[in-house]
């Protein structure tokens, strides 16, 4: 019933231009359909308290917790709210991905690199039926894992491009840390929320580090939090009421006014080579402040507000520490909105699209496209103790997740590049990102196998090529795009940059030398193992012929040697390789 | 090595199944034909002097004022008088005008540059598109037979496309005319067929697999690419093939080899051009030293593009902008320098078949106030974008659905366009 409703809402979102009077009252009946299910599903669930953060935390009540729900219930659930989804809006699913498909899928979401030649070799020809599943608890263990999710929140919180007077390693430290020990994710908020101290002795400070580059009182560090972290886009009520959803000005400020009590510190040092002060390093400390802060209306009177979160009044005085108030009050109650909005977004990191778009503005005015599996998970994300493995389980060993992308005439119209409503009826492309094209290039070399000395190195090198790439494909940090922007310097650089270059080398010692030198080896096995180490499967028939004429035209040693390398360079260029797909 | 084939022999040697693929040697024949210069392509060359110029000592001068500074105002071909240090350009001021009467409020660098580009002033919630982008899109997608960028940014931090979208970012290239990764690297020609042919082969197998859209865009996307690597227009870009005397005319220097470029991409249709003058106008300190050595550079730059455009026929085509992101204060302060300065600058506009030789606008005997109407950023962008055809009354969609007046509704002035 309530999958109907989503489907009426969903068209009608579509095409009623919004203020319309009918899409307010049909908002609003929205509304209440998704606090009463809440509601039911919060009655349903019970809070287990988790494992409490390191600072006095108020009591959290005890609940008698119901059994524990399992890994395949929740995965069912998941599976029948999805399929609910298809009946409603008439699709049918495409079919399952190939295990091809799926191993190079699964390899770049979870470990951020595409599977090693030999490890597509291996999955293929397992027999097990619980390989799927055994996989991906294979690569939650990998360090692969550890460096991936580094990444993804090291760009999330300080940017590709690293702010002055803030340690990138510092940041990658917290969150190296963080994800080697699966520190429950409501931790991992209240620690970068709530951070103090030296930017390397405390990592988890550079996230606010960073958005305190200009002086501005804060403004930045709300507005980043409640959207990183809360799923809430409140930069447009810095100036006045939002014009979609219910959020006021006045709400900004009192957010604001938890970040009043922070000041950075840069400390300097003298540098005897260039006789210059340089440097040192940068600390976040106490600032005494207390009552309200002042905002300006657009009618230009000056109001005033105080730390209140959502109807939550926290103490205005110098000896209450808001911040660590905010930290607490953002990690509790049975769902709070870091549940939802950390599920919301890593259901978009494994299908491209999250339940709402862009995935970190919820709210009444952005409607959920499924609503209620958005609500269940969000409480069974919590009642797991916020254990980002669990949830990383739940959604790969969900059915959607193990189809495949391409479309069929049952689901065409399940397109959101083209503005649909995300059905999940099949897999979506994703572009890889700048850091995964890099470290896929390695694999597709096997560079990784000559033994990174060490993981700093390593990280340095990736670092130095993104730096040119950070520059040359720079975007709104805001946009959820992914890195094949389509541009022709992204283009040019991939065809012709050195990175490119260095992979299809064919000097002595190097990848593809290795793979040609098995002379007793016929050309349909070499293009094969070239297949397998960049797209993660065999050539077809098809492709198969129309190369085999290509390499037979060059019959020199030195010839075949260059088609070989051509091969390889068109490999790595192709739409195939550089889509997740 | 040059590898004539015929047409027929090339698509024999060729054993690649399926349809297009770049065939070079075809293609750069038959567009060697289509590169005619096409009479009446409108364009604009954007000169943008980072760091905010002090236009009170270059545009609009205050001799009788304590914040006179050091030069004297000469007179010009036009109505105006500009500073004695541009000789040159004086005697071609009848082919521009002066407006002395911006006020753009935005004295912060990253925000006034983003407000003179893009018209708007920044916002958090969407990123605005410069100028540049929105003539690319306007004229450049229009002009078929452009097979390079539409909008060039020739050194500096151009802006960003925003919502119109990638396609029409500006392409970025040095002023020597070097361009990031354009080669083709260590392969000739024929290599690069043989490895486009296999692109081709894997690209189409995917493409056919029914995946949505996004493996045909980026099929296209290369497609554009090996066009610029391999196209004719791409000569625009080598400033060195022109005479020792116009490239002496011009200035040896990377802002008169910019200016080169410029012309020479105008002439291969490319309809927006920002050259970025290499050194900061932000000058702070010692403002009149340093004018010393930056305004002649300007002056021979500019007076040579000018008569170069001319005598080709084109000025009346290509319109010229000459701006920072603000101006610079009138009162000078303790290290001799100009700080920031919003409220009343100068605009130097030319070309575009403009009504040129005025002076548009003044400010107080002291340069602190504008008497009389004042112009914003949208105003001077909506007079350019007249002079090239674009419509005025054009509305782009924002990623949120918000409708985007084209240069935030600004109008032209009438005293240039008539």
């Amino acid at each position: 019933m309530s999958g109907s409703l989503t489907v009426l809402v969903r068209r009608s979102l579509r095409h009623v231009p919004i203020g319309h009077s009918m899409m307010k009252s049909l908002l609003q009946f929205g509304l209440v359909l998704f606090l009463g299910c809440s509601l039911l599903s919060s009655r349903l669930s019970a809070q287990k308290s988790t494992e409490k953060p390191k600072q006095s935390k108020p009591t959290q009540q005890q609940v008698t917790p119901l059994k524990e729900t399992t890994i395949d219930e929740v995965v069912n659930k998941i599976n029948e709210y999805v399929k609910q989804g298809w009946v409603d809006n008439e699709v049918q699913p495409s079919p399952q991905a190939t295990d091809a498909e799926w191993l190079r899928r699964v390899y770049l979401d979870l470990v951020g690199h595409i599977p090693p030649g030999e490890e597509v070799d291996r999955f293929l020809a397992d027999k097990d039926k619980a390989k799927h599943r055994k996989l991906v608890d294979k690569l939650l263990e990998d360090p692969g894992y550890i460096r991936n999710w580094t990444t993804i929140w090291t760009n999330n919180t300080i940017g590709r491009r690293t702010p002055r007077r803030v340690s990138r390693v510092g940041m990658q430290k917290f969150f190296r840390e963080a994800f080697a020990r699966n520190l429950p994710w409501n931790e991992i908020v209240y620690e970068l929320v709530s951070a103090e101290g030296h930017f390397e002795e405390n990592g988890a400070v550079n996230y606010l580090l960073a958005q305190m580059t200009m002086n501005d009182n804060g403004v930045q560090a709300a507005a980043k939090t409640t959207r990183l972290f809360m799923g809430l886009q409140v930069q447009c009520t810095q100036c006045h009421d939002h014009p979609f959803n219910d959020w006021k000005q006045s709400q900004f400020w009192q957010f604001n006014s938890f970040f009043r009590q922070m000041r950075r510190v840069n400390h300097r040092k003298y540098d005897p080579k260039s006789g210059r002060q340089v440097d040192d390093y940068s600390e976040i400390v106490w600032k005494s402040f207390e009552g309200p802060v002042y905002f300006e209306r657009r009618d230009a009177t000056m109001r005033v507000a105080y730390p209140k979160f959502f109807k939550q009044n926290v103490k205005s005085d110098s000896e209450t520490d808001r911040r660590k108030e905010l930290a607490k009050l953002m990690i509790s109650g049975e769902k709070p909105l870091i549940a939802t909005a950390k599920v919301n977004r890593m259901w978009g990191h494994f299908f491209g699209y999250g339940f709402t778009r862009p995935i970190d503005d919820m709210g009444p005015h952005n409607a959920a496209s499924h609503p209620e599996l958005l609500d269940y998970l969000a409480n069974q994300f919590v009642k797991s103790g916020y254990d980002l493995k669990k949830l990383i389980r739940w959604i790969t060993y969900s059915e959607a997740y193990r189809l495949t992308s391409r479309t069929t005439d049952k689901n065409k119209i399940d397109n959101p590049a083209a503005g649909e409503t995300p059905l999940f009826s099949h897999m979506y492309l994703k572009s890889m990102q700048a850091e995964q094209l890099y470290d896929s290039l390695i694999v597709a070399t096997s560079a990784h196998r000559a033994g990174r000395s060490d993981w700093s190195q390593a990280e340095r090198q990736r670092q130095q090529w993104m730096q040119q790439f950070v520059i040359a494909f720079d975007t709104d940090e805001n946009d959820e795009t992914t890195t094949f922007n389509g541009t022709i310097p992204q283009a040019l650089m991939l065809m012709n940059g050195a990175l490119t270059e260095n992979a299809v080398n064919i000097k002595a010692g190097s990848y593809l030398r290795k793979v040609l030198s098995n002379r007793r080896n016929k050309d349909i096995v070499k293009i094969t193992k070239l297949y397998l180490a960049t797209l993660g499967r065999k050539p077809s028939k098809k492709e198969l012929n129309a190369l085999s004429r290509m390499f037979r035209a060059n019959r020199n040693a030195d010839m075949r040697l260059k088609t070989f390398q051509d091969l390889f360079w068109a490999l790595l260029n192709s739409n195939e390789f550089i889509f997740n797909h | 090595m040059k590898i004539k084939m015929s047409r027929r022999h090339f698509i024999n040697h060729l054993t690649a199944s399926a349809a297009t693929i770049p065939t070079l040697q075809f293609i750069s024949e038959v567009r060697a034909n289509a590169t005619k210069i096409k009479k009446n392509q409108k364009a604009c060359i954007l000169v943008w002097l980072g760091g905010g110029p002090p236009t009170i000592d270059m545009w609009d001068l205050k001799p009788n004022s304590p914040n006179g500074g050091e030069f004297k105002p000469i007179s010009t071909a036009g109505d105006g008088q500009i500073c004695e240090l541009f000789p040159k350009l004086a005697k071609q001021m009848n082919d521009f005008s002066l407006i002395r009467s911006m006020s753009t409020r935005e004295a912060d660098h990253t925000r006034g540059r983003y407000y003179m580009y893009t018209a708007y002033v920044p916002n958090p919630t969407v990123t605005h598109p410069t100028f540049g982008s929105v003539v690319s899109k306007e004229l450049g997608e229009k002009r078929s037979n452009l097979e390079i960028p539409a909008f060039v940014a020739i050194g500096g931090n151009p802006g960003s496309p925003g919502f119109l979208g990638m396609t029409h970012s500006p392409f970025s290239v040095g002023p020597d005319g070097r361009i990031r990764n354009a080669n083709r690297g260590s392969v000739d020609r024929v290599r690069l067929q043989q490895r486009l042919s296999m692109l081709n082969v894997i690209e189409s197998n995917f493409i056919e697999s029914n995946r949505g859209d996004s493996p045909q865009a980026h099929k296209d996307v290369y497609s554009k690419a090996v066009n610029l690597m391999t196209s004719k227009q791409m000569e625009a870009f080598q400033v060195t093939k022109e005479s020792p005397k116009i490239r002496a005319a011009y200035g040896e220097n990377n802002f008169g080899r910019g200016l080169l470029m410029a012309r020479r991409l105008v002439e291969q249709g490319v309809p927006f051009i920002e050259v970025n003058f290499p050194g900061s106008w932000d000058m702070h300190s010692t403002v009149f030293n340093r004018l010393r050595t930056s305004i002649p550079q300007l002056d021979s730059g500019l007076s040579a593009l000018t008569t170069d455009l001319k005598q080709r026929g084109l000025l009346g085509d290509v319109t010229i902008v000459c701006i920072g992101e603000f101006g610079r204060t009138p009162r000078i302060n303790q290290n001799t320098g100009r700080d920031h300065w919003a409220s009343s600058w100068s605009a130097l506009i030319g070309g575009g078949n403009l009504k040129n030789g005025q002076v548009i606008g003044k400010t107080d005997k002291d340069g602190t106030r504008i008497e009389g109407k004042s112009y914003l950023p949208g105003d001077l962008w909506a007079t350019v974008a007249n002079s090239l055809g674009i419509p005025l009354s054009r509305v782009y969609q924002s990623k949120r659905g918000r409708p985007m007046k084209i240069v935030n509704g600004g109008t032209p002035i009438k005293e240039l366009v008539g």
